[in-house]
């Protein structure tokens, strides 16, 4: 049975798996809302690899699972996420970034030659992760592009240091924020224009960068060429795409994008950043990656052979605070073994992990869960918020041995 | 980015066109309201927007979406065409009360 038949009995209220075991459907993670099933298909941006489609127009594209067995994303296989349907080819020559805001004494513009020249370059290796992945598995279901595991990636990234840059500009005490315009627009002059800020501590922080590579290459065009913003830790929201005006600002930015959008309410997660200036009484602007693992290796449905070792593989990550453990379970929650954890690329990395288990026959409900370096871990049920942001539920992965 | 839209635009065709011929092949609902929603939806995003958010909202979550597209996004929709919309949504994309 493949996953997609396999979710949609699940949508249907009864799960058939393993061509066995009929089980209701609280037993088991929410799907995908069927209309997202029935759209999907796999698609080849001009440049990449074949991805889920999500949607055309503006392009929102997920990577399929099974990439993810690499710590390091490939570039044409990274996830694209656009919210606005016009996105120039921006030619990396006349390409130029301006750099003011009223809390910058000396704003200037950048050519990309300048940005690469003027200041000391540096890499890291970080995840880019969309705020809604996995929306689509919202219990329940809301509005919105609809994700399941794949809206992530991770890269290393070249660039320059953010703080760099605005020090050059003069930025005063004042800054309160540092805003971030793309080159991307709405079909309607009437759109709220993509406009994202960050706090003013944030951006001084010495791994936020305008990068203008990943993995060693230019950054392909869905993924922002020529640079982008890069804010190791925090969600893909704040990684302005084709940057053309990074502006420090002495008032909170007050756009849709900002005001409205992106926003958790107060007082649900436990995140350690918080974002004061944008706060209000009842939400506050998400910020950090919650921390999360994901099974690479097996899919649900999966039959296997009983006796024989089963390598379970996957990958954990959090918002840099670093992967303490990761814990594996083979009997659906009820007992939990510890995996065995791979190299290190760094903080704000995907880090590898592997168990291995010998199946006796019957069905298995593998699940993983990573803890962080603050001891938080992933949770049990989603916890509700209207845009189905922080996802981190236990994967529940039935295999079937015999 | 708004000053450079002008500018671009011919650009950003070039660029959308990948995605945009293939937008042909989604295929909504038929009924007598398709042609007022390709005309008013689809200039600013593809249909598959809706295809994907259902089927999961009632009535008034189909109302706010659309209204929002209006209010928010800009989107130049007359009453009549929005309360045809919304008729539209709920029966094929959305679910009974």
């Amino acid at each position: 049975m493949d996953r997609r038949s396999f979710v949609r009995g699940v949508a249907g209220g009864m799960a058939l798996a393993g061509g066995q075991l009929l089980l209701p459907r609280s037993l088991l993670a929410a799907g995908l809302p069927s209309g997202a099933l029935e759209s999907e298909e796999l698609y080849a941006l001009a440049g990449k690899q074949p991805l889920i489609k999500r949607s055309f127009r503006p392009p929102n594209f997920e990577t399929p699972v099974a990439h993810f067995s690499d710590v390091i994303t490939p570039n044409d296989r990274f996830f694209v996420r656009w919210h606005l349907a016009s996105i120039p080819q921006l030619d990396p020559r006349e390409w130029r970034l301006s750099i003011g805001g009223d809390a910058a004494t000396q704003p200037f513009d950048l050519t990309l030659e300048q940005l690469k020249r003027d200041f000391e370059q540096v890499e890291l290796v970080a995840v880019c992760q969309c705020s809604g992945n996995r929306r689509g598995l919202s219990d329940p279901h809301v509005f919105g592009v609809q994700w399941a595991y794949g809206a992530m990636g991770n890269a290393r990234w070249k660039g320059v240091r953010l703080k760099d840059v605005l020090a050059k500009a003069g930025v005063s005490k004042d800054a309160v924020e540092v805003e971030f315009n793309g080159a991307d627009s709405g079909a309607l002059e009437a759109t709220p224009d993509f406009v994202k800020s960050i706090p003013a501590w944030k951006a001084m922080d010495e791994n936020t960068l305008i990068a203008w590579e990943m993995n060693g290459e230019p950054l392909p065009h869905w993924n922002g060429a020529p640079a982008r913003i890069v804010v190791p830790g925090w969600t893909a929201t704040y990684w302005m795409k084709q940057v053309v005006s990074i502006r420090a600002i002495v008032k909170p930015a007050a756009g849709f994008w900002m005001a409205k959008a992106y926003r958790v309410p107060k007082g649900k997660f436990s995140t350690v950043d918080r974002f004061t200036s944008q706060e209000t009484a009842e939400n506050t602007p998400i910020t950090e990656i919650v921390v999360n693992s994901l099974i690479t290796n097996v899919s649900d449905g999966q039959r296997v052979k009983a006796g024989a070792p089963l390598v379970v593989k996957g990958i954990a990550w959090d918002a840099g605070f670093g992967i303490r453990s990761v814990d594996v379970s083979v009997d659906g929650g009820r007992s939990w073994q510890s995996a065995e954890l791979g190299a290190d690329p760094g903080r704000f990395s995907f880090r590898p992990w592997q168990y291995v288990f010998k199946p006796s026959p019957g069905r298995h409900v593998v699940s993983a869960r990573a803890t962080n370096g603050l001891g938080a871990s992933q949770t049990d049920q989603f916890i509700f918020n209207p845009a189905g942001y922080n996802n981190n539920v236990l994967q529940r992965i039935g295999v079937e041995a015999a | 980015m708004k000053a450079t839209q002008a500018l671009l635009a011919s650009a950003a065709l070039l660029a959308c066109t990948g995605a945009l011929a293939d937008e042909t092949r989604i295929r909504m609902a038929d009924a007598p309201e398709t042609p007022t929603l390709i005309a008013n939806c689809s200039g600013c995003h593809s249909l598959d927007y809706i295809q994907m958010n259902s089927r999961f909202v009632k009535r008034a979550g189909w109302e706010a979406e659309v209204k929002k597209m209006v209010s928010v996004m800009g989107a130049p929709v007359s009453e009549a065409d929005a309360a045809k919309l919304v008729d539209y949504l709920t029966r094929e994309y959305g679910v009974a009360e």
